[in-house]
């Protein structure tokens, strides 16, 4: 899996009422979530988001609470993927479940600037950047997440189980 | 089971293991399984997409509907009806809402719905609340919780543990919300990630259930995956009428390996304020100088318990909040709020001119019941103070105890329940 996109910084500690403000959280529509990504952050940032785009936090990036809401709305309005220094255990798992790519990396966060064209090869684990012509490699993927991701996420991966079940 | 903490020994039972090892994978059963109108409605609608037909135990998934409740909108209530609709259908035993409802994370260990040596999910990232009788409880997203209430399983990787050792006697006002919001200053909001947060030592001994459930509810707020405190005398006495399933009680080992082990004198510890915009940035009370403050919140899975309102009681009883001050009581269950008006609490807060709100968890999310304008700063016993937590994102919120609240909402302005409760003894 390849994404090209303009990344998008974030500080650290970017919790997911940040994300996704809890005055929207009651519809679970991505696309109404989406409108509202990053809000408080950005009031502009889901019209400025073009498909592909990547956002790249520091530390801890989704802390907070459990909501779903917030790894949805961020893939529904467009991007491809989150590069962070490190990640909330919740949202971490939560990225995974959904589908959304995420990466640890703290050499891509030290040295990406906003705006700059990135290219990210998830199955690798290496993140390129295109305007700077640099090129980092990720802490690699968990095997046991990986299967999780080759089986189209968790609901799949049960779903199948389901059926053997019966 | 030798050397292995309380978590790997709850961990390894359920996944039907010998031992485990942090870092091991585990496919774990799971006997408490919750959601709420805020997450329920997503993992419902994946639980149904997937066309699992039955949850796989009616008596082990619970709703809570009690974020967004009384509805506070249309949207809320079409959430709402989701969750009833798939309890009606599904025959769910635990389902809570309209005089029913507490905030879950009080209301499950009152009814006795999570028992010591349990396995809890809960798509509520406070889930870590039942740590604190001795259960392995954690948080987790709506579509953790969709294959749990298909499967009756979860996976986890078993954590690391860390050991904070609490000794000493604590002093009057101070309580466990102080000891949490300490700890998370030490140790930041990602100190404690992907680990199991064991309080122990003579000074947790001594605690009440209900300062130990806010221990461990706040141990998602230095990134922990769970909170837990051991069984004892002070647990049995708590949990001997209200459990609604067998009790099994796990210790950790002497020989029971931790990545790190903390030290704490509570005899030392002040009141604790956080101060915008994370938990982590924690003050002694006497170090913080004049702040004015709009409005106090004293509720929420945190402190709205029946010790906390008693505490903030004491402070306000016989005096008046300051002019413009907006105080909000929220006991945290029907049972906490039937006790408080029983007990004269009510009165006392009524005198004072607070408002006393139905169980919900409103304001503390800026969901309703309190929301805060551009400007405003409000004192909260609540959990978070994330930028634009409690209503408009140039608003602050700053999180104490109970007593800190109460004498807060008094002076108008951050203060010690010293300042307005000098003469009374506490009980």
């Amino acid at each position: 899996m390849k994404f090209k996109g303009n990344a998008w910084r974030f500080g650290a500690d970017i919790d997911t009422d940040r994300i996704i403000p809890a005055r929207y959280l009651n519809t679970s529509d991505p696309k109404e979530l989406a409108k509202h990504c990053m809000e408080d952050a950005d009031p502009e940032f889901s019209k400025k988001v073009k498909p592909g785009d990547i956002i790249v936090a520091d530390k801890n990036f989704g802390c907070g609470s459990s909501r779903e809401h917030a790894p949805i709305a961020i893939k529904a309005c467009g991007i491809s993927c989150v590069i962070a220094k490190s990640f909330a255990r919740i949202f971490y798992r939560n990225a995974f479940n959904l589908g959304l790519p995420i990466l640890e990396c703290s050499q891509a966060v030290d040295s990406i600037d906003e705006g700059n064209l990135i290219e990210v090869d998830i199955g690798r684990g290496v993140i390129k950047n295109i305007t700077k012509k640099e090129s980092y490699s990720s802490r690699p993927i968990p095997p046991f997440m990986q299967e999780l991701i080759d089986a189209g996420g968790l609901m799949a991966k049960v779903k199948r189980g389901l059926r053997r079940g019966r | 089971m030798d050397g292995m903490t309380i978590t790997e020994k709850i961990l390894a039972r359920h996944a039907g293991l010998r031992k485990v090892m942090p870092g091991d994978l585990i496919e774990s059963n799971v006997d408490i399984a919750l959601g709420n109108d805020i997450t329920a409605p997503i993992a419902i609608k994946e639980f149904d997409r997937i066309g699992a037909a039955k949850v796989f135990n009616r008596n082990k998934v619970v709703l809570v509907l009690d974020h967004f409740t009384p509805n506070k909108d249309i949207k809320s209530a079409q959430q709402c009806k989701v969750l009833r609709d798939f309890a009606r259908r599904q025959k769910i035993k635990y389902y809570f809402e309209g005089g029913d409802v507490g905030i879950e994370h009080a209301l499950l260990p009152e009814k006795g719905v999570v028992v010591p040596g349990d396995v809890v999910i809960g798509a509520d990232s406070h889930t870590c609340t039942y740590g604190a009788i001795g259960a392995f409880s954690t948080g987790v997203g709506s579509t953790d919780l969709a294959a749990a209430m298909a499967t009756g399983k979860v996976w986890f990787k078993v954590p690391e543990s860390m050991k904070f050792i609490c000794k000493g006697r604590f002093r009057k006002w101070v309580s466990g919300k102080d000891l949490i919001l300490r700890i998370i200053g030490d140790i930041g909001v990602d100190g404690a990630l992907y680990r199991a947060m064991e309080f122990c030592g003579p000074a947790i001994e001594s605690l009440s259930m209900d300062s130990r459930f806010t221990i461990c509810n706040m141990a998602i707020e230095a990134g922990g995956k769970s909170g837990i405190i051991a069984p004892d005398r002070v647990t049995s006495s708590y949990v001997e009428t209200r459990a609604q399933r067998r009790c099994v009680i796990y210790t950790s080992d002497a020989g029971a390996e931790y990545a790190d082990v903390r030290e704490y004198n509570c005899s030392k510890l002040e009141p604790q304020v956080a101060f915008p915009h994370l938990p982590e940035n924690t003050r002694d009370i006497t170090d913080i100088g004049n702040i004015q403050i709009d409005q106090v919140v004293i509720g929420s899975c945190t402190n709205g318990r029946m010790e906390d309102l008693r505490e903030s009681a004491r402070v306000l009883k016989g005096k008046k909040i300051a002019p413009y001050m907006r105080l909000i009581v929220i006991p945290a269950t029907p049972s906490i709020y039937k006790l408080a008006m029983e007990d004269g609490l009510f009165e006392i807060f009524l005198n004072a001119g607070a408002v006393i709100s139905p169980p919900t968890c409103g304001p503390c999310l800026g969901g309703h019941m309190g929301i805060l304008a551009e400007g405003e700063r409000a004192l909260a016993t609540t959990n978070r103070n994330f930028i634009g937590r409690m209503g408009h994102p140039k608003s602050e919120v700053y999180l104490a105890n109970p007593a800190v609240a109460a004498a807060t909402a008094v002076k108008g302005r951050i203060a010690h329940p010293d300042e307005v409760a000098k003469k009374v003894k506490r009980g």
